[in-house]
């Protein structure tokens, strides 16, 4: 075997180079420079993704436990940009808040190695790759979450997300083992053939998707998501979010798609129940809240639910709708986060009634929220709706109206509960607002990012263009055909 | 393979063992009890890998591989859920499921 071979992963080469080079600089560098590791890793991590968009070849290695392709390529890319900008927006935090406890270093390995478990995770060709991935993504992001060790909600958002994370992985392994007894291999190729429809497959399917429906914060399994999402430090909870997310949802579609066809029958009604169950769960307790952050993640829950909207098309175009809505999601999410996060390390405020009168004191803030929400929602010009149009399609496409149809008094009832901070923001007054302030420049760069994606993504047709070749093939037509004999 | 015990009697074993596993993470009330819960459902799975790859498919090592990937990540897993939980004990003296109830709703 060619050692050359293995520059397929040069994602993951790169970035595990790059993990054990800021350990070797944690080592050397007294703890009065620490701070100038800040700027060294958002360079390096700046270089690892211009690398990233170097065009890549199908391949897989390890006799198929790694596989990679134009889709996972253009994916890992996608991630790549988001913790780029959640870097870019956390600089200030850590310069101002953790070089007090020491402690800068740890940052960027943990979620550099978060990152790489997400890599594997939607690069695997087998059950064994996936959990190892899976693992590797959760447990840093873990710690990370527990980061802040004097803070006590910190702490209990730690013990919330391991506790539910060790017991979804848990249940996910029980169901991986019944589908390994049913279709006779780990590796996802030859399950798909081998594999029949039997209670046992069915049961295992199940558990399998409740455990990673527990890293999407899916309707049954949310509840530690507002928990965690309130304890964890801003920037945390942005990667939580969004790349964490993002890469279950990816991972999910993919293997329901390619491995699990057979099931698909049974699958689509978990799926079709799911998404329902979690677009109300996620809209109607967003209603209730406030405090920012619990409300950004009800949001990210009824997003999820919409996300499943795609997944139940089962073919090309749900594959393509799902991956350009979760582009589209990331930039919205972070420009929401950005903003909370910037005024949480100024004030320390992040209820949203300390969100009155902002416009009058900080108006490019109100307005990157503004886009943000208006994003999330759906509203026409800005991409967010272009994402839920194309969800629309691939659920109609297949018959499923009803579930469109809920899907649009869904959006009726988000509508109202973006709407809240904006009109806080806007039109009501306050009588001591959140006092003018000027956000650096890494925090305004990273601002920027998201309203240049949130303006453009949704206008600029030939990316989804580009992502609709990707997604041709990546289920196997040969073996849809041996399915239907 | 053991003489005179068939795939199902270890199956069994191992189902049982799964759920009580999630018995005692639903009632304890304690974090350090929990954790021994999660182990349980972990080893269920372990079980259930290995007797598998015996008993069905004993011409590959798979699910044996798998097993042993299986412990190591638990005791990886279980390492930073006691190293969060002395970090409770820190700030509140406690390791009871009822100290981390300030985030509701």
């Amino acid at each position: 075997m060619n050692i050359s071979n293995f520059l397929v992963m040069r994602h993951e080469i790169i970035l595990l180079v790059l993990i054990l080079f800021m350990l070797v600089l944690e080592v050397f560098t007294t703890t009065k420079n620490k701070k100038k590791l800040i700027n060294v890793a958002i360079g390096l991590f700046l270089i690892h993704t211009i690398i990233g968009f170097f065009p890549q070849e199908t391949a897989s290695l390890f006799g198929g436990s790694f596989k990679t392709y134009g889709l996972v390529h253009f994916f890992k890319n996608v991630l790549n940009f988001g913790v780029l900008i959640i870097l870019l927006q956390s600089a200030d935090w850590l310069r101002d808040k953790v070089a007090a406890y020491n402690k800068i270093p740890e940052f960027f390995i943990l979620l550099f190695s978060s990152l790489l478990g997400m890599y594997f995770m939607i690069s695997s060709g087998d059950f064994l790759m996936f959990y190892i991935g899976l693992e590797l993504s959760t447990l840093p992001l873990i710690a990370l979450i527990a980061y802040n060790s004097h803070d006590q909600r910190a702490t209990e958002a730690g013990i919330k997300m391991i506790l539910s994370a060790a017991l979804a992985s848990a249940i996910s392994l029980f169901g991986i083992s019944m589908l390994y007894a049913t279709g006779g291999s780990l590796y996802f190729e030859s399950i798909a053939t081998s594999l029949h429809e039997s209670n046992l497959a069915i049961f295992g399917m199940v558990l399998f998707f409740a455990g990673i429906g527990f890293k999407i914060s899916l309707a049954p399994f949310h509840f530690w998501t507002a928990d965690v999402y309130e304890g964890a430090p801003t920037q945390i909870t942005s990667y939580l979010s969004v790349i964490s997310k993002g890469a279950a949802v990816f991972i999910l579609m993919i293997i329901l798609f390619t491995v699990l066809p057979v099931l698909n029958e049974t699958w689509k009604i978990v799926v079709y129940i799911v998404a329902i169950a979690t677009m109300f769960t996620g809209n109607l307790f967003a209603l209730r809240q406030q405090n920012m952050k619990r409300f950004l993640a009800y949001s990210s829950i009824a997003q999820a639910g919409f996300m499943l909207m795609g997944i139940i098309n089962a073919d090309e175009l749900g594959i393509s709708t799902v991956v350009f809505f979760v582009l589209i999601y990331i930039f919205s999410n972070l420009g929401a986060f950005g903003v909370v996060q910037a005024i949480i390390n100024q004030t320390g405020k992040e209820n949203m009634e300390d969100y009155k009168g902002l416009y009058r004191t900080n108006p490019m803030l109100s307005l990157v929220l503004l886009l943000a929400l208006f994003s999330l929602a759906g509203i026409p010009p800005i991409a967010g709706f272009f994402g839920k149009f194309f969800l629309y399609t691939a659920a109609a496409q297949k018959g499923y109206f009803i579930l469109v149809f809920i899907a649009v008094v869904n959006v009726t009832i988000s509508l109202y509960y973006y709407l809240l901070p904006v009109r806080a923001m806007f039109l009501e007054t306050s009588e001591n607002p959140i006092p003018y302030f000027k956000s650096k420049n890494m925090m305004r760069a990273g601002l920027l990012l998201t309203v240049v994606g949130v303006l453009i993504l949704g206008l600029y047709s030939p990316l989804y263009g580009y992502i609709v070749e990707l997604s041709k093939n990546i289920i196997n037509p040969d073996l849809l055909t041996y399915l239907a004999k | 393979m053991i003489e005179n015990i068939s795939i199902y009697e270890l199956l069994t074993v191992s189902t049982i063992l799964f759920f009580i596993g999630l018995y005692g993470f639903l009632t304890r009330k304690n974090l350090i009890a929990m954790m021994m819960a999660i182990e349980l459902l972990l080893n269920a799975a372990v079980i259930n890998f290995v007797v598998i790859n015996k008993y069905l498919f004993p011409d590959m090592l798979q699910g044996v591989y798998f097993s042993i990937f299986i412990i190591a990540v638990a005791a990886a897993e279980t390492a930073l859920a006691i190293s969060i939980i002395i970090n409770l004990y820190r700030l509140k003296t406690s390791v009871a499921i009822t100290e981390t109830e300030t985030m509701k709703y």
